[in-house]
C-alpha cells in the first residue's frame, strides 16, 4: 500500500482499497448488496428518463432498448471483428510500450549521468498530448493499424517509463551499499536488487498504461477511422443507429473494466510472492 | 493514499530519538547540505553549469539532430525543421489564429476543467465521507470511468450539438473521473487521530470540511487534477477534430486535410508546447498548494534514513 | 468509592465517572474493554491514571472525551452528562505526529480551535496563541510547520493548542509515550508548571508508574482488561517537585513501590478474575491493537497477542 504512495509525489492513482479505511471491519456483504442496488438504480434511472420524456428517446434510448441492440450486436460477426481489431491494437501497442519503457527506464535509471541529462526531455515530451500525432499518423499510415500503434505506444510508453524510473530510484541505499561491498556485478545488481524493487512500480505502470492504451486505441479508431470499436461507434452515430451506438459504448466500458480487473489481478498475482506486499500485512 | 498516517506511525519512534535540546534552536531543518569552505563559490558555478547542461543539453541536441537530419529532406511528410520553424511565426503569430483558434480552445478546456474540479471534488467529498454512499456508487463509478472518454463525443454531440457547450461537456465528462475517484480515495484516508482532534476541539461544519477533509485529501486531489489535465487536453483537441469551425484541433486537422504539411507540423509543435506549459502551470500550483506535503514526506524520508 | 478525595478548590467533583462500562460489539463477538469504573476528579486536581498496557485506558479516556459512547454507566462533567465532546475540554493525544495538521503552521494549528469560538475576537485569539506558545517555550517558531520540529516540540505544540483553548479539564492520553527520556522529563515538568499556573484540571493517562507518581496528586491504578479501579493512591509528595530531588526521595520510592505492587497484583490476579461473560481470548483494548505498544517500558507486560488482534 505504502509503496504506491511512496512512488514519488502523488504518483499513480491510489492503489486498491484496504487497510485503514474509514469504517473498520464492517460487513462486506452489505457493501456488495448496496453496490448492486446502486447499479440497479443507475439502470432504472436511465430507463425512466427517456420513458418519462425528460430526455428525447432519440438521444438517449431506454436501457431496455440498448440491451436489445447490444444483444443483436453480439450476434454479428462484424462486431466481433471490431472487438478483435481493437484488442489487437491495444495489446500490440501496450506490449511495445512496456518493452520500450522497461528497457529505456532501466538504462536511464541505472546510469545517473544519463538520467540527469534526460530528465528535462522526459518532462518535456511526457505531457505532449498523443492526439497531436493524429494528423501525422494519418498522413504517414492512413487508417492502418500502424496509426493506432503510433498513438497507443506514445501514450502508454511514458506511463511505464516514469514508473520504472521511480522504481529504480526507490532502491534502498543500504541495500545498494551492501551490494557494492559484496562486489555484486552489474547484472547481478540489476537482477537481485533493481528488478525486485522496481517490479511493483513497473506493474503499476503497466496497469496505468493498459487503461491509457485502450483509450488511445479506441480514440484512434474513432478519429482516424482505423477498423475497430471506435470506428463502429462513428458509423452507428452517423447512420443514426443511436441504440447500437450506446450499446457499443457500453462494450467499450466493459472492455475498460475488464482491462482494469485484469491489470489488478496481474499485479496481485505477480506480487503475491513479492516482499513489497509486506506493507499490507503489518500494522 | 494512506501515506501520511502510515508513515507517521512509523516515524514516531524515530523522531523521538532526536533529542529536544539539540533541535530547540534550529527549528527548521537544514536544506540540502551545501559544501562548506572556500570551494563553495567555485563549485556552485560548476554545479550551475552542470545543471544547465543537464537540463538543456539533450533537448537542444535533439533539436539540432532533427534540424540537420531533416535539412535536405525531400520527403513530403517530413519537411526540414528550419522550414517548420520559419513558418511557425506566419501560421500562428502573424495571423489571427491565436485569438480565433488557440484562445477558444483554451477557454473551453479551462471551463470544462474547472467545472470538473467543482463537480469532482464536491461529489468526491460527499461519496468519500459516507461509507454507505460509497458502497452504493462504487460499481457505477467503476464502470463509468472505464468508458474511454472520447467515445462520449458522439453522444454529447447528440445532446448539445456542435457548439461550445458540447466541447465543454466533453472535457468535463473526461476530467471529472480522475478528480472524483482520487478525491474519494483521499477523503477515505483522512487520519483518525486528526478526525478525533477536530471533534474534541469543536471543529465542524465548513471549517472541518476545508481544514480537515479537503486539505487531507489535497495530495490525492492534485494527482487527480494532473491526470484530468492530460485527459482534458486530449478531449479538447478531439472534440474540435470531430466537429468544429475553429480551435486548435480543427485547425490542425484542416492543415492535414489540405496537405499543408509544414503548417500541420507547426500545429503539432504548438500543441506539444501547450501541453508542456499547462503541465508546468499545474506543477507550479502543486508546489505551492502541497509544499507542506513535500516537506512532510521529506522529513519522514530523512527520519527513515537515520 | 472515593468520590471526594482531595478536592483542591473544595468545589466538589468536576468529573464524575460512575459504573462506566464499555463493550465493543464486533462481528458476532464482543469485547469487554472496561467493566466497571467509578471515580471522580475534583476541580483543579491533577489525577494520573496508570495501568498495564491494554488496560482500556484509551477507551476510558475516549469515553470521557465524548468520542465513544459508553455501553452503560454515567459520565458527568461539570454537572452535565457527557454526550459528545464537551466544550470545556481539551485533549492531547499520544500520536503528536497525527494530531497536528501538517498543512498548518504551528500558530495556525494552535489558532484553529479558537476560531470556532465565536466569542473570541481576532486580537484576543492572537493573544491567546502567543501566550500559549510562550508558555510551552515555543514562542520563536510560530511559522514553522509541525514536521519541521522534533517529536518533543510537536507535543509541545499540541499542549499549546490545548492550553490556548482555555479548557476546564485537560485530558492527556499517554502524551509522552513516544518521546525520548530527556524530552519526557522536560515535558513532565512543563505539565506540572502549566497545571500550577493555570489551575486547570488534568486527567493524565500513562502506563509509566514513575511518571504517574511524579506528576499526580492522585494515582488511579487500573487492573488489566476488563478494567476495574484497583486503588486510588494519594500522592503526598511536596507540591514543588523536581526530577532529581523528588525522584530520589524515599517517599517517592515508597509510593512507586506501592503502585508497582498493585500493578503486579493486577497482572498476577488476572487468572483468578471472575470469569468474564465475554470471550477472554480477545484483545483487551482494540484501539491499542492499532496504536504503538512498542514504546512500553519494561515494567509493564506487552499487550496480549491474540489471533484476532488484527481482524478489523
Amino acid at each position: 500500500m505504502t509503496r504506491a504512495a511512496t512512488a514519488a509525489p502523488p504518483a499513480a492513482t491510489a492503489p486498491a482499497p484496504a487497510g485503514r479505511s474509514g469504517g473498520t471491519g464492517r460487513p462486506r456483504g452489505g457493501n456488495a448488496l448496496l453496490g448492486l442496488l446502486g447499479f440497479a438504480a443507475f439502470l432504472a434511472v436511465l430507463e425512466a428518463v427517456p420513458r418519462l420524456g425528460l430526455v428525447s428517446a432519440d438521444y438517449l434510448p431506454p436501457t431496455s432498448e440498448i440491451a436489445v441492440a447490444l444483444n443483436e450486436l453480439l450476434g454479428e460477426p462484424r462486431f466481433w471483428t471490431a472487438v478483435t481489431d481493437t484488442l489487437r491494437g491495444w495489446f500490440l501497442g501496450l506490449a511495445i510500450a512496456v518493452a520500450l519503457g522497461v528497457l529505456v527506464g532501466f538504462v536511464l535509471g541505472t546510469v545517473p549521468v544519463l538520467r540527469e541529462f534526460t530528465a528535462s526531455t522526459v518532462e518535456f515530451l511526457r505531457p505532449i498530448p498523443s492526439v497531436a500525432l493524429i494528423p501525422l499518423a494519418v498522413l504517414l499510415f492512413g487508417t492502418d493499424l500502424r496509426s493506432v500503434l503510433l498513438l497507443v505506444v506514445y501514450a502508454a510508453f511514458w506511463q511505464v517509463l516514469v514508473q520504472v524510473l521511480y522504481g529504480v530510484r526507490d532502491v534502498d541505499p543500504v541495500a545498494r551499499d551492501t551490494a557494492h561491498t559484496f562486489g555484486l556485478g552489474r547484472w547481478a545488481r540489476i537482477r537481485h536488487l533493481l528488478w525486485p524493487t522496481a517490479l511493483p512500480y513497473l506493474l503499476t505502470g503497466v496497469r496505468l498504461a493498459a487503461a491509457v492504451a485502450l483509450i488511445l486505441a479506441i480514440t484512434a479508431e474513432l478519429i482516424i477511422g482505423a477498423p475497430g470499436l471506435g470506428n463502429e461507434i462513428n458509423r452507428a452515430q452517423s447512420g443514426g443507429a443511436v441504440d447500437s451506438m450506446y450499446a457499443l459504448i457500453i462494450v467499450t466500458g466493459l472492455l475498460g473494466v475488464a482491462v482494469n480487473v485484469l491489470a489488478r489481478w496481474l499485479e496481485r498475482a505477480v506480487l503475491s510472492w513479492h516482499p513489497s506486499v509486506r506493507g499490507e500485512g503489518t500494522p | 493514499m494512506l501515506s501520511a498516517p502510515a508513515a507517521t506511525n512509523g516515524t514516531k519512534a524515530v523522531v523521538s530519538v532526536r533529542s529536544e535540546t539539540d533541535s530547540q534552536q534550529v527549528a527548521k531543518r537544514p536544506a540540502a547540505s551545501s559544501p562548506g569552505g572556500g570551494r563553495r563559490i567555485g563549485s556552485a558555478l560548476g554545479r550551475a553549469a552542470w545543471w544547465t547542461a543537464a537540463v538543456f543539453g539533450l533537448p537542444f541536441g535533439l533539436l539540432a539532430l532533427w534540424w540537420v537530419l531533416s535539412a535536405d529532406s525531400e520527403t513530403f511528410y517530413l519537411p526540414p525543421l528550419s522550414e517548420i520553424l520559419a513558418s511557425f511565426d506566419d501560421v500562428w503569430l502573424h495571423s489571427d489564429r491565436l485569438a480565433a483558434d488557440v484562445l477558444p480552445s483554451l477557454l473551453r478546456l479551462a471551463a470544462g476543467f474547472l467545472l470538473a474540479v467543482v463537480v469532482g471534488v464536491g461529489l468526491g467529498v460527499l461519496i468519500g465521507s459516507f461509507r454507505r454512499v460509497r458502497a452504493f456508487c462504487e460499481p457505477v463509478l467503476e464502470f463509468l470511468r472505464a468508458i474511454p472518454p472520447p467515445v462520449l463525443v458522439p453522444v454529447l454531440m447528440l445532446f448539445a450539438g456542435f457548439g461550445n457547450t458540447m466541447k465543454v461537456l466533453v472535457v468535463l465528462s473526461g476530467c471529472v473521473w480522475p478528480i472524483l475517484l482520487n478525491t474519494v480515495e483521499g477523503v477515505r484516508a483522512v487520519d483518525e487521530v486528526l478526525t478525533e482532534t477536530c471533534r474534541c476541539y469543536g471543529i465542524r461544519g465548513p471549517a472541518r470540511l476545508w481544514h480537515l477533509v479537503v486539505r487531507s485529501a489535497s495530495p490525492q486531489i492534485v494527482t487527480g487534477l494532473r491526470q484530468a489535465l492530460s485527459v482534458g487536453i486530449i478531449l479538447m483537441v478531439i472534440s474540435e477534430m470531430f466537429a468544429a469551425n475553429n480551435g486548435l484541433g480543427y485547425t490542425i486537422i484542416q492543415f492535414q486535410r489540405t496537405f499543408a504539411v509544414t503548417d500541420m507540423w507547426t500545429g503539432i509543435l504548438l500543441l506539444g508546447l501547450l501541453g508542456f506549459l499547462l503541465a508546468m502551470l499545474l506543477r507550479l500550483f502543486e508546489r505551492s498548494a502541497l509544499h507542506w506535503y513535500f516537506g512532510l514526506r521529506q522529513s519522514q524520508r530523512d527520519d527513515g534514513q537515520r | 468509592m472515593n468520590s471526594t478525595a482531595l478536592p483542591q478548590a473544595g468545589s466538589g467533583p468536576l468529573l464524575d465517572v460512575r459504573a462506566l462500562r464499555k463493550v465493543y460489539a464486533g462481528r458476532g463477538r464482543s469485547v469487554e474493554a472496561v467493566r466497571d469504573l467509578t471515580f471522580s476528579v475534583g476541580a483543579g486536581e491533577l489525577v494520573c491514571v496508570v495501568g498495564p498496557s491494554g488496560a482500556g485506558k484509551t477507551t476510558l479516556l475516549k469515553c470521557i472525551a465524548g468520542l465513544l459512547p459508553p455501553t452503560s454507566g454515567e459520565l458527568v462533567l461539570e454537572g452535565a452528562p457527557v454526550q459528545g465532546p464537551p466544550p470545556g475540554m481539551a485533549v492531547v493525544f499520544q500520536e503528536y505526529g497525527r494530531s497536528l495538521f501538517p498543512w498548518m503552521t504551528v500558530q495556525q494549528n494552535v489558532e484553529l480551535p479558537l476560531k470556532q469560538k465565536k466569542s473570541l475576537d481576532k486580537a484576543r485569539r492572537r493573544q491567546l496563541v502567543r501566550d500559549a506558545l510562550a508558555a510551552v517555550g515555543l514562542a520563536d517558531v510560530p511559522d514553522a510547520y509541525p514536521w519541521q520540529l522534533s517529536g518533543g516540540m510537536q507535543q509541545r505544540v499540541a499542549l499549546a493548542r490545548a492550553v490556548a483553548y482555555e479548557p476546564h479539564i485537560l485530558l492527556m492520553d499517554e502524551p509522552f509515550a513516544a518521546v525520548d527520556a530527556q524530552t519526557r522529563a522536560d515535558l513532565e515538568d512543563l505539565v506540572r508548571s502549566l497545571w500550577q499556573r493555570l489551575g486547570v484540571t488534568i486527567l493524565f493517562v500513562t502506563h509509566d508508574i514513575d511518571e504517574a507518581v511524579y506528576l499526580g496528586q492522585r494515582v488511579l491504578v487500573l487492573s488489566a482488561s476488563p478494567t476495574l479501579v484497583l486503588d486510588d493512591v494519594a500522592i503526598d509528595l511536596p507540591a514543588e517537585r523536581d526530577q532529581l530531588g523528588t525522584r530520589s526521595s524515599a517517599r517517592f520510592g515508597e509510593l512507586r513501590a506501592k503502585v508497582f505492587g498493585q500493578i503486579q497484583r493486577a497482572k498476577g490476579a488476572r487468572p483468578t478474575d471472575p470469569a468474564p461473560p465475554t470471550d477472554p481470548a480477545l484483545p483487551a483494548d482494540p484501539e491499542h491493537a492499532d496504536s504503538d505498544p512498542a514504546d512500553s517500558p519494561a515494567d509493564v507486560p506487552p499487550p496480549r497477542q491474540s489471533t484476532d488482534a488484527g481482524s478489523r
